[in-house]
């Protein structure tokens, strides 16, 4: 059976103390996409991508993964079935080698991860499988080096072959290109294009110049609203995100410049 | 080509490394044999029991990244029950009623860690004192513990049923083998595969719960290991010294373990036995000196000391500066 919408939602509703954060939202995400959600500060970008994530619980409405609900679900439960996040602030595991990172994601399928009387040596045959994920985002030299001691870009990029060590349907990317240099910002755009194949993407993102080159569909969120939605042309064309940006209108033209 | 080899460079070093240390734990193993003919077994065995439940609390803070306030509670239990099992059944066999003991803690340290896991922080700290507490009243009502006084003249028995363990002798030999299966214990869940997820999860918690991991049931494992592993230190050291009293039950006892955990230094394998060892070497240095009445301001001070200048406690400054010199 296919599905339409990876991800969808339906009145999607979070109140945090008379204060509602996210107001009703309904999002769909095409199959094989990369989705951009995009808005001013505050618009209720993270607060969505953590209730789609499970990190919270929505208040109302609810989370349709490929049609099933996984609205009461929680967040280790979704990772097994596919959909799998990353974080803004780098998410990586500093004290553990690049290996043994995307190691830790490929070792719980083998079901020995509560085995405290094995031997660590009895992951080595995953080896293999964790240094060609490295491989494919360029980092087969780093595979001894401690997380800590890599620089910002590349932590990012170990944490994509993190998350491909969970073979994810759906990936959603919390502003992937945030903090980096520009340098680094394009590695991880054509790493991002390159991995998103056969897959679906929905990423938050602050850089619209990354969004244009990326993305198939941009939902616009303000003040924690569904404002606008369509590809890249029709969103920036669009006056009420024009006025949604007000203020930050010349700062977002030079970025995407 | 990278991708077909499966043992990296950093492996092979990681493995020469735990081949020296493999040498170095002989080396103390061989010290541990003779130590009982150069210094008071007795004093030896209540090191060992300390050491280890050291370690069992290490596992906790230091592996997990959990600080419980109320590892008195496991001490005591597994001192407790099999103290009561030891007097009352003279058939039963003391290592039986150690296994029973540690059994009762593992039990308590399920429950505990049910109600505990769920908080964070200060409030996990404060959950597990409060349910400490609370196992302390019960040790004073209860009918089997003695109340006030304890349990005393437990019978150390016969190890199955065969070695009398009267003699000091062969009761030391006996605690240091309790102390090596507690303490491989800890080392085989630090090395393991579960070993690398409560690592991640120390690391990096919400990263490991985006991996599919339910973190808290892996927290719940450490918990009633460690709970476990302080039972059977407990357990051991009422057989030792035939006696089970509310002074392992009351909090000044989890906040000992705390401080030889620091002291030693927390996170590595080896520095709960060097802080339980020189702590209860100190108490016992200082009971028998004219200075006899300030235990506690001199070990008060030795803490405040080592969390300000060396917070990584002896043998984590010691790595320091071996990975500083020899590399």
């Amino acid at each position: 059976m296919t599905q339409e919408f990876a991800l969808e939602t339906r009145g999607l509703t979070k109140e945090f103390r008379g204060f509602t954060a996210v107001d009703d939202v309904n999002l769909q995400v095409r199959e094989g996409h990369i989705h951009a959600l995009i808005g001013p500060n505050g618009a209720g970008k993270t607060t969505v991508f953590n209730l789609l994530t499970k990190f919270l619980p929505p208040t109302r409405g609810e989370i349709l993964y490929r049609g099933q609900s996984i609205t009461g679900l929680k967040a280790n439960e979704i990772a097994r079935r596919g959909l799998v996040r990353s974080f803004q602030i780098s998410a990586v595991f500093g004290h553990m080698t690049a290996l043994e990172n995307v190691r830790v994601a490929l070792q719980r399928p083998i079901g020995t991860s509560f085995h405290f009387w094995k031997s660590e040596r009895t992951l080595e045959p995953l080896n293999e499988r964790a240094m060609a994920l490295l491989d494919e985002v360029g980092l087969a030299d780093y595979a001894d080096v401690l997380t800590v001691e890599m620089p910002y870009g590349r932590k990012r990029a170990l944490e994509v072959a993190t998350t491909l060590a969970m073979n994810p349907t759906l990936m959603l990317l919390d502003e992937p290109t945030q903090g980096m240099g520009a340098e680094d910002v394009d590695r991880i755009v054509e790493l991002i294009r390159r991995v998103a194949k056969g897959r679906t993407v929905l990423m938050v993102e602050h850089n619209l110049s990354v969004v244009s080159r990326l993305c198939d569909r941009i939902t616009v969120l303000a003040r924690g609203s569904v404002l606008a939605e369509g590809d890249y042309a029709a969103v920036s064309a669009d006056p009420r995100v024009k006025e949604a940006y007000m203020g930050s209108e010349a700062e977002a033209e030079e970025v995407g410049a | 080509m990278a991708t077909t080899q499966t043992l990296t460079p950093a492996m092979e070093r990681a493995r020469r490394a735990s081949q020296r240390r493999n040498l170095f734990y002989l080396a103390l193993v061989a010290v541990g044999l003779v130590a009982p003919f150069a210094a008071y077994p007795v004093f030896l065995m209540k090191m060992l029991c300390f050491a280890l439940f050291a370690c069992a609390f290490n596992l906790l803070l230091g592996y997990a990244g959990l600080l419980s306030f109320g590892h008195a509670a496991f001490l005591a239990t597994g001192g407790y029950v099999t103290g009561f099992l030891l007097s009352s059944y003279p058939a039963l066999t003391p290592e039986l009623g150690i296994l029973t003991g540690t059994a009762a803690a593992v039990a308590l340290g399920a429950v505990f860690g049910v109600l505990a896991i769920r908080r964070q922080g200060i409030y996990f700290a404060m959950v597990t004192l409060a349910l400490a507490q609370l196992m302390f009243f019960v040790f004073i009502q209860a009918p089997f513990t003695g109340g006030e006084d304890g349990l005393h003249g437990v019978p150390r028995g016969e190890l199955f049923g065969l070695v009398s363990l009267e003699s000091n002798l062969a009761m030391y030999y006996f605690v240091f083998a309790v102390f090596l299966i507690g303490f491989a214990i800890v080392q085989r869940a630090v090395h393991s595969p579960y070993g690398q997820v409560l690592k991640a999860i120390r690391e990096n918690e919400p990263r490991a719960v985006s991996l599919g991991y339910n973190v808290d049931a892996y927290k719940l494992l450490a918990f009633v290991l460690s709970a476990g592993l302080a039972g059977l230190a407990g357990s051991t050291k009422t057989v030792v010294f035939q006696l089970a009293s509310l002074t392992d039950a009351h909090w000044h006892m989890s906040g000992e373990v705390i401080l030889m955990t620091l002291l030693g230094g927390v996170g590595t394998l080896f520095g709960p036995v060097v802080g339980g060892s020189l702590v209860v070497s100190l108490q016992h240095m200082l009971a028998q000196s004219p200075l006899g009445n300030w235990v506690s301001p001199i070990l008060g001070a030795i803490f405040v000391v080592c969390v300000l200048s060396f917070r990584s406690g002896i043998v984590g400054e010691l790595q320091k500066l071996i990975r500083k010199n020899f590399k």
